[in-house]
């Protein structure tokens, strides 16, 4: 028996790069996570997702092995680590302060844990010099973390991660010290890193941008539950409940509470004494008629004026305008509700004046207003 | 997904090895401290104050007298007279260094010049023992040549200020001193807590036109609540301790007119070698120090604990 | 009648104004030195300082006059001749009971006591404090609160059973046991400054050391360590000058010829046998309290902060 289930997780889980079983993690009676799973693939760049105190640092430090959880297993690359060394679980980390030793310069910096281990010489020199030449921070190995600027610090964080040589990297919210330019410059950086080192990657942000940009799949985590799990594009256009459709995207997906009701033979959703069709909504569960739902559109899948072509047209108020630009947001009146609407930056409207609406269905959510999920 | 949860249950163990040796490093560093903690501070209080029930008297024996110690101690005039002192020189010196303590922070914090030097000088006598301290004082005080002397020099012939050969007024003498040692530190830890309040708030008082005083009073003191708790367990504590200054200063004279309980204990363990009397004595001094201690560490920590 | 404003009018008219200033208040509101607010502040405080300042001027001048002029004049007027003759006889001459070897054994026995007390207290507080901040386990925050708690309880109450326990490991009135006392009793607030510092210090550093699969000593010596200096130089002010002033502990776990220079300095000055000699009082007085006042004065910023940590509370 307990030969069978030591050996057993190893061969089925080996095509997992990191796999997290039932993890649950509490203080006393606080419970952070519970009844966790989550499998990585090999090569995979996974963004943990979610506002502060979800639980998304608490999974990571979980993963690293900087926190002991109070249930669960821990498996990288087949291996079950639950009760491993962070050292000896096959994984690099990057901090949001860089934590970076101030007194030692770069070069130990990226050395100190090689050197801790006691590897050679030569083989510490040739590690660090080829982390140092993929981020280029060659000129800078000699100084110390006060003397670079922020951009620079966390590029030696990322270095102290690549000379470990381990198939996974962990990411804790590593650019939020950084201001807004910095920040996207190493975005791309780091989704450069990935494609060229091909290493599992886990990434914990609280940035929506971040997250769609780098992710393979996003995990959107809440008071410790991961809500949905899935690529990009199927997080943004098909989100699974209410809370990852009001998380995801900005302005927020706009969200009219009302009721599925039957009219001419079809079920049309009603809000306000106003009926919407439905018609080209991809539900994934029969739609009762009498429920009580929540319809969603986001604010770039409602037609204005001219871009409105058949199907049914509304029409509201503009209530405020929001120039930004590239885009031009309208803040909108209608049915007892307000609406945002996002247009081309050259189209502009005056307060109060009358505007056409055609919402785009194929696109829309709809979530059950009880359970909050989609339908 | 939920096919290879089944094969990886059973590997969940019910309890962790070997727990005792976990953070193994961690604990083999703090056994000096638990030792301080729990043998020395713990044990030897509980120790005392078992054997201040037992009539031991060159060495601790454990026959137990009961109250016998306390009723002795109470019935000495010596002891009264060094609890009153401890009283006087407790209430005063905690109103006047207070007091004296939190002008002189405000005065400092009038963004003045030399604001170095005036700390300088208001907190060097800090830095000096109470031996130190008591014995400059007794110079100072000393009625052939002092402070007396001198003001009779001046023409006052019948002028008298002679505390420390007073038995009545010798308290007073060593509260001077005790002031000039301590008041420094009292006035450093109430500059900071100034220091620590909102610059906008004394913008919004100085817009709205609400005098320097007022806001003091009515604004400022009420913020500095903490401060001014922290400062008087750390004077209280002090107080409760006062030996040196006055071995230094009169050795409890005139007769034992400056007698204090710190120095009642030594001199019963240590010299008069009834050591019943002194763990008596002693555990008097932790019931006084308990009730300071309890109500402010009740309304510190009592609400958020363990947080 | 309009003639008459024309005086006025053409010059404004001729040079076309471009700002226009009124009478009133201009530029930076004067302020003036001698202010009423000024003379009381400066009148407070100076006098407050000249309070603080006069017992050390005291000490000095006396302890450069002979005993004659003491004998005759004032205590705060300068010395009319000054000598020396003072401090050599405190240094090397003053009598405690039989002894007549001055201040000098004092001194040095107070420094044999001083150095291993400072250094042992605070590698084992400091080491405590880093288990607490960054290795805790179970019952290790418990076993810190009864330390604090114990901060609190007055001496007298541990004294005796320490002398026990000193003397059961035969050491007792030796050097090795007031370094016990002394690290025992710096435990509580030098633990609590470096608890707080190194809880101070980001926790990611210790995270990503632990990465580099550094262990419990090798964190505390090549990252923490480094990093802690202005703290050990806190707490080397903190325990300097404690333990230079501590009288209690000299009197009750040394022995007459190990007496600290405060308890020898006591002797000398409260001895009822001889002559008062208080210039050589004086001058043995200063010459005890030049050590705390040197780290003192040299310290500045830093003692305050050592003593602030002492009002911190963790």
């Amino acid at each position: 028996m307990t030969d069978l289930s030591t050996f057993s997780p190893a061969s089925t889980d080996s095509k997992y790069s990191v796999s997290v079983r039932d993890l649950t993690l509490s203080f006393g009676s606080l419970t952070v996570l519970g009844n966790l799973n989550l499998d990585i693939h090999d090569g995979e760049f996974l963004v943990l997702l979610g506002s502060s105190g979800c639980g998304k640092s608490t999974l990571l430090n979980c993963i690293a092995g900087l926190l002991e959880p109070t249930d669960g297993q821990i498996f990288i690359n087949g291996r079950n680590v639950t009760w491993e060394e962070p050292k000896d679980r096959g994984i690099g980390m990057v901090f949001q302060s860089y934590a970076l030793y101030p007194q030692m310069t770069v070069e130990k910096n990226l050395s100190f844990g090689l050197r801790v281990a006691g590897m050679p010489k030569e083989d510490i020199a040739k590690r660090v010099a080829r982390a140092a030449a993929i981020l280029q921070i060659e000129p800078l190995l000699q100084r110390k973390p006060a003397a670079l600027s922020g951009g620079q610090r966390q590029r030696v964080a990322i270095g102290r991660a690549l000379v470990r040589d381990v198939d996974v990297f962990l990411f804790d919210e590593p650019l939020s010290n950084l201001d807004a330019k910095l920040r996207s410059e190493l975005r791309v950086e780091i989704k450069r890193l990935h494609q060229q080192l091909k290493n599992t990657m886990i990434y914990v942000t609280h940035d929506q941008i971040e997250a769609l940009t780098l992710a393979d799949r996003i995990a959107i985590m809440k008071s410790g539950v991961i809500q949905q799990l899935d690529d990009p594009v199927t997080i943004y256009n098909r989100p699974n409940n209410l809370f990852v459709a009001g998380f995801i995207g900005s302005p927020s997906m706009n969200f009219l509470r009302g009721d599925l009701v039957e009219e001419g033979g079809r079920i049309v959703f009603q809000t306000g004494g106003v009926s919407f069709s439905l018609d080209g909504y991809n539900a994934s569960e029969p739609l009762t008629v009498g429920a009580k739902v929540v319809l969603g559109v986001r604010p770039e899948h409602i037609k204005v004026d001219r871009d409105v072509v058949g199907g049914e047209v509304h029409e509201a108020i503009v209530d405020i305008e929001e120039p930004m630009g590239a885009d031009n947001l309208l803040w909108l009146k209608y049915a007892g509700q307000t609406m945002s609407v996002r247009i081309g930056g050259e189209r502009r409207y005056k307060v109060g004046s009358k505007v056409k609406l055609g919402f785009d269905m194929t696109m829309a959510s709809v979530f059950d207003a009880e359970t909050e999920t989609r339908l | 997904m939920a096919k290879s949860i089944p094969s990886a249950r059973p590997n969940i163990p019910s309890a962790r090895p070997n727990q005792l040796f976990r953070n193994l490093n961690s604990k083999i560093a703090s056994i000096p401290m638990i030792f301080v903690a729990l043998v020395i501070f713990l044990g030897g209080s509980v120790w005392t104050v078992v054997y201040s029930f037992t009539n031991s008297r060159l060495l601790p024996r454990l026959s137990f007298v009961g109250l016998d110690q306390y009723e002795r101690l109470w019935a000495s005039s010596r002891w009264i007279i060094s609890i009153q002192n401890l009283a006087i020189y407790g209430v005063l010196s905690l109103i006047f260094s207070m007091v004296i303590g939190f002008v002189l922070a405000a005065l400092m914090d009038q963004k003045i010049r030399f604001e170095n030097v005036f700390r300088t000088i208001f907190l060097y006598p800090f830095a000096l023992s109470f031996i130190v301290t008591g014995l400059v004082w007794q110079w100072l005080l000393n009625p052939e040549y002092g402070v007396q002397h001198i003001v009779r020099g001046f023409g006052w012939e019948g002028f008298v200020f002679n505390p420390l050969y007073d038995a009545d007024l010798v308290i007073y003498g060593i509260l001077i001193a005790g002031l000039w040692q301590g008041t420094g530190l009292v006035m450093c830890l109430m500059l900071a807590g100034l220091r620590g309040i909102d610059e906008d708030i004394w913008k919004a008082a100085r817009v709205d036109g609400i005098p320097m005083w007022r806001t003091y009073l009515f604004i400022v003191i009420p913020m500095m609540r903490p401060v001014f708790i922290t400062t008087l367990v750390i004077i209280g504590s002090g107080i409760v301790k006062l030996y040196d200054l006055v071995v230094a200063q009169t050795s409890g004279g005139p007769g034992n007119a400056s007698e204090v309980p710190a120095k009642y204990v030594y001199d019963y363990m240590f010299q008069a070698q009834n050591l019943g009397q002194g763990f008596a004595a002693s555990t008097m001094m932790l019931l006084t120090v308990a009730i300071i201690i309890v109500p402010w560490a009740y309304l510190e920590f009592g609400g958020r604990k363990r947080v | 009648m309009s003639n008459v404003s024309s005086p006025n009018t053409a010059v404004a008219g001729a040079a076309p104004i471009k700002t226009s200033l009124s009478d009133g208040p201009r530029g930076r509101r004067p302020k003036r030195m001698l202010s009423r607010r000024n003379i009381m502040l400066y009148g407070i405080l100076g006098v407050a300082a000249l309070y603080y300042l006069l017992p050390l001027y005291v000490m000095v001048v006396t302890s450069l006059k002979g005993m004659p002029e003491i004998r005759l004049g004032n205590i705060f007027a300068p010395p009319m001749e000054i000598t020396f003759e003072p401090w050599v006889k405190a240094w090397a001459e003053a009598c405690t009971g039989l002894n007549c070897d001055g201040l000098s054994r004092g001194f040095w026995n107070s420094v044999r006591i001083l150095i291993p007390s400072v250094v042992v207290s605070i590698a084992v507080a400091s080491v405590s404090g880093y288990a607490l901040a960054n290795w805790r386990f179970k019952g290790s925050e418990l076993f810190f609160s009864i330390l604090i708690i114990g901060a609190f309880i007055p001496y007298q109450v541990m004294i005796y059973p320490i002398v026990i326990v000193l003397r059961n490991m035969g050491i007792y009135g030796t050097l090795t046991g007031l370094i016990v006392v002394h690290t025992i009793f710096g435990m509580p607030i030098l633990t609590l400054l470096f608890r707080n510092y190194f809880a101070s210090l980001p926790e990611e550093l210790f995270k990503a050391a632990r990465i580099d699969g550094a262990g419990f000593w090798q964190i505390y010596s090549r990252i923490m360590l480094p990093m802690a200096l202005p703290i050990f130089v806190v707490a080397m002010i903190l325990q300097v000058t404690g333990i230079w002033n501590d009288f209690l502990f000299g009197v009750v776990f040394t022995r007459p010829d190990t007496y600290p220079m405060t308890v020898q300095l006591n002797n000398i000055v409260n001895s009822v046998q001889g002559v008062k000699e208080y210039n050589v009082n004086m001058a043995a007085t200063l010459l005890t309290g030049a050590v705390p006042l040197i780290v003192y004065f040299v310290s500045g910023r830093l003692f305050v902060r050592g003593i602030a940590a002492g009002a911190v509370k963790g």
